[in-house]
């Protein structure tokens, strides 16, 4: 496999509109010739679909829900960072530049990054001019506010929706673009793989999940924009359909996969309730701009308000441990996330989490003393839905009692290895936004998802993909649509040999059932923390769940029909080998960096340790078939601009 | 608590459905609605039987997948409240509850709770957008636009698009969901070229894919679990007022 980033040469201020001047351009005559297939519907795939169509491609689009607005990206609520400085407080592109790529722990690109800082503001003027409501100020002009891991207040939002408004702001964009005839939208499709002929993506196979439909999909050149994999742990905060299949699907077809153990772990969800538990809900990060965040000093409390004997309010303050202020002091409770959320697990791990789950896993965000200060009005004013689907799901009035929180899986970094123009070592085969490994390291600050997905989709693909199209595929060859090709014929009967599978195991045991498992497995040993024995208990028992998965599963129904339970059975399949690839990543990397943390590499205080000397590098596996190991490449990290540090929030 | 179930089953779109009961025990008082249909589907699966299709992502009450009439109720019983986000404190240990899809003639079952909402989609379509390219805008900060401007269109612009009050209105009215939309686009300075073009497209897009009128009895509003508000219809009305006037005289935007 050969990783050739791409990334240009020349100051890194100049890096990306050099590139775009040198890279090569299909006129605007040609567009129309090329074709291109868009996978997903979340921010990075329908403004990259919106874009690609207003330029004049021909785009199809793909989404598993019935609607391409329903894209997990509608979950986010906290907002999207931009370098506007709009507040006069000392913002600029670099600082974002550097923030991010402290924030990621420097295990992320530097050219990339200056790119998404450097977009940043474009993409706030965008939204704005698609009418995306963002918060404003009585004088008419945009607020802001501040986020983990930044000393400035550089985050739009609105209300605790963001992710839903520039989600329906892209997908407004996509509705006058499927409107005009330039993109088609293909709603419950869900991609089953990607076609390879003579080393380019030359297209997709889906299935259609109203009728089972098996169809193949041909283009110039194929964008996945399917988001992460969180679900590998089936508790996350992510949607009940989000999934790895496509990308994981990519992969097996010669995609590197860069830095899968690289997964953030969010400080702020409400604890799990039990065993039927389906799904985590997050409590967005914006709260700990008001929310302060403790666990009692001792043991005995904290015991008292589990079992409800004490309400925290009358523990008083100096039996309080407000520990990120006390640890962290200039960054306080807005600590970045994977340091937030360690603090919980080493808090609630010394008997003193006050939740009445299995464990006490839970801490308190408390919002007594910002009431105090700014009245509750303001306080609802500010997070008003949050504290009410807070008060839906665990029935507790949050304005009154402090909330309970611990972290929980939400995002990925690692993903799809892609050079600068967002293309995997497939050629023609893209990705954007989640999907993708290139802007976050090791950890992702907050309030950047969405900076990234619409920065891709919006700014980026839209310039890079001419560069593979007009050089690789080249007019001659553009408009590729058929599809009775070997290639084809091959992947399509797999799949369905698959399915036939799948159907024809006739065991005991649900999906879901096998989902459950592999996520305890995942949770335990390459969870929060993560060790070489751990780990290497993982990778046994991955693969002896595999083994009954595929002698045990029962799925009930027919292929040709609505079957949720075949589609679920398929993507627990593929989460069933990756994870085992994402432990043999955690394994391989020795360091603790960002989400990642291994109990072998910490100091005496129990802060992470990196390893610059041996992993200032991605890590891209290769896949080489069922039965052997993935092959491990490294592309090595060069920081030209900032200068490794260890990071420090004290 | 042990609860007793009513699900709508139907095979397929041209297939008569029926009401089925099944019981379902042990369920905590935690969980949620989609959690307690989980736990029932887990035990058809493992005795062989179909489980029931029921559309569903996000759950946490934003995505809008999410499409279940409990107990006569879109969302059920809880007021501003998805299927997803109702929690099983609020029945109690016996009850007998009824579930249905939507039932509305724009909105065709497509499997047991499933039904096809793509009519929402060539609503906004028609006209729910701004025409603005990739790229070719004006600084944010150029366009001020007053706090409670901006704050009513966020009240519009915070539809899920689930449908609940095309299901709660006897007339099958879509008017609330297409006021909500065009009134965010329509109150901000960005919105106004294309108002009186916007409106009148996307209220005839919405009348021919065959939702009723709007004869005000709020039931839509009653059940949104975004709470939108009648206002916004109010806004819808006056806006299409206006558009078909100035079109009348050749004069629509």
């Amino acid at each position: 496999m050969q990783l050739n980033s791409k990334i240009p040469s020349g100051p890194i201020e100049n890096k990306w509109d050099n590139h775009k001047f040198s890279i090569k351009l299909v006129n605007p005559a040609n567009k129309r010739k090329y074709n291109i297939l868009v996978v997903g519907s979340g921010l990075a795939g329908a403004s990259a679909a919106a874009s690609l169509g207003e330029l004049g491609y021909n785009v199809k689009c793909f989404c598993y829900q019935d609607s391409p607005r329903r894209a997990h990206s509608i979950a986010a609520q906290g907002g999207i960072n931009a370098a506007k400085n709009y507040k006069n407080d000392g913002d600029s592109i670099y600082r974002l530049f550097y923030d991010t790529v402290k924030g990621g722990d420097f295990r992320a690109r530097e050219a990339n990054v200056y790119r998404l800082a450097q977009v940043s503001n474009n993409i706030i003027d965008q939204c704005v001019a698609q009418g995306v409501p963002f918060a404003r100020e009585y004088g008419g002009l945009l607020d802001n506010r501040s986020f983990g891991g930044a000393q400035v207040s550089r985050t739009f939002y609105a209300r605790g929706q963001t992710g839903q408004q520039l989600l329906l702001g892209a997908y407004s964009a996509l509705n006058r673009q499927l409107a005009a005839g330039t993109v088609q939208m293909y709603n419950r499709h869900e991609m089953l793989d990607l076609v390879v002929e003579d080393g380019h993506a030359v297209g997709i196979i889906t299935r259609n999940m109203v009728n089972g439909q098996i169809d193949r999909w041909a283009a110039d050149a194929v964008l996945l924009a399917t988001g992460g994999y969180s679900n590998v742990y089936f508790l996350s905060t992510n949607a009940a359909g989000c999934n790895v299949t496509a990308a994981y699907r990519a992969h097996k077809r010669g995609a590197g996969f860069a830095n899968p153990c690289y997964t953030q772990i969010h400080p702020t969800c409400i604890p799990v309730h039990g065993t039927q538990q389906s799904k985590l809900t997050l409590m967005s990060e914006s709260l700990r701009n008001d929310g302060r965040v403790w666990v009692p000093k001792s043991k005995e409390i904290a015991q008292k308000l589990r079992n409800d004997e004490l309400h925290p309010s009358q523990v008083a303050e100096e039996d309080r441990d407000y520990y990120l202020e006390r640890k962290y002091p200039s960054f306080g409770n807005l600590a970045p996330r994977d340091i937030s959320s360690r603090s919980a697990k080493e808090a609630c791990d010394d008997d003193r989490g006050i939740a009445h789950n299995e464990g006490g896993n839970g801490v308190y965000l408390d919002f007594a003393d910002s009431i105090k200060r700014l009245g509750q009005d303001k306080i609802a004013e500010r997070y008003g839905n949050l504290f009410d689907m807070y008060e839906r799901i665990t029935g507790q009035d949050a304005y009154t009692t402090p909330m309970q929180i611990f972290p929980a899986l939400h995002y990925t970094m690692g993903g799809l290895w892609v050079d600068y123009n967002l293309m995997t070592s497939i050629p023609g085969c893209f990705a954007l936004g989640e999907a993708n490994f290139s802007d976050h390291g090791a950890n992702r600050l907050g309030a950047s998802a969405l900076m990234q997905g619409l920065a891709d989709g919006y700014f980026v693909i839209p310039y890079t993909i001419g560069d593979y199209l007009a050089g690789d595929v080249g007019l001659a060859s553009a408009g590729r649509s058929h599809t009775d090709t070997p290639e084809f014929d091959e992947v399509e009967n797999q799949l369905r040999e698959k399915n036939a599978k799948l159907l024809s195991i006739n065991g005991k045991r649900s999906g879901r059932s096998f989902h459950q498992q592999l996520g305890k497995i995942m949770w335990e040993y390459a969870g929060m923390e993560r060790n070489e024995t751990g780990l290497n208990k993982a990778l046994k028992l991955i693969p002896e769940l595999r083994e009954e998965f595929y002698n045990n599963l029962k799925v009930p129904g027919s292929d040709g029909e609505l079957n949720q339970e075949l589609e679920r059975a398929g993507r627990v399949a593929d989460f069933l080998e990756f994870g085992e690839l994402l432990c043999r990543d955690a394994l391989d990397r020795k360091e603790s960096c960002g989400g990642h943390f291994r109990s072998e590499s910490q100091t005496e205080d129990g802060e992470a340790v990196r390893d610059d000397e041996n992993f200032c590098n991605a890590s891209v596996w290769e896949y080489t078939g069922d039965d052997s190991a993935p092959v491990k490449h490294t592309e090595q990290l060069e920081f030209e601009n900032v200068k490794l540090a260890i990071r420090s929030y004290k | 608590m042990n609860l007793t179930l009513k699900v709508w089953r139907q095979a397929d779109a041209d297939s008569d459905g029926k009401m089925v009961d099944y019981k379902v025990e042990d369920v905590s008082e935690g969980s949620s609605f989609l959690e307690m249909l989980d736990i029932l589907n887990e035990q058809l699966v493992e005795t062989g039987e179909e489980p029931i299709a029921f559309d569903h992502d996000c759950r946490e009450g934003i995505c809008g997948m999410c499409s279940l009439v409990i107990n006569g109720l879109p969302h059920g019983p809880e007021r501003l409240t998805t299927a997803c986000q109702l929690h099983m404190r609020h029945f109690k240990d016996g009850d007998t509850i009824t579930i249905e899809p939507w039932r509305a003639k724009p909105f065709p079952v497509v499997k047991d709770l499933v039904v096809d909402r793509s009519t929402f989609d060539d609503i906004q379509q028609a006209g729910g957008y701004i025409g603005v390219n990739t790229g070719a805008v004006v600084d944010a900060n150029a366009i001020p636009i007053p706090k409670e401007i901006a704050d009513w269109a966020m009240d519009g612009a915070a539809c899920i698009g689930c449908g609940a009050c095309v299901a709660a209105c006897k007339n099958a009215s879509a008017m609330l969901f297409t006021a909500a939309k065009v009134s965010q686009l329509n109150s901000l300075p960005q919105g106004e070229a294309e108002k009186d073009r916007r409106t009148l497209a996307m209220v005839e897009t919405m009348d021919a894919a065959g939702f009723g009128n709007c004869t005000n009895y709020g039931e839509c509003e009653a059940v949104c679990p975004k709470g939108i508000s009648l206002d916004m219809i109010s806004q819808l009305n006056r806006d299409y007022a206006a558009a078909a006037m100035r079109r009348l005289v050749g004069r629509a935007s």
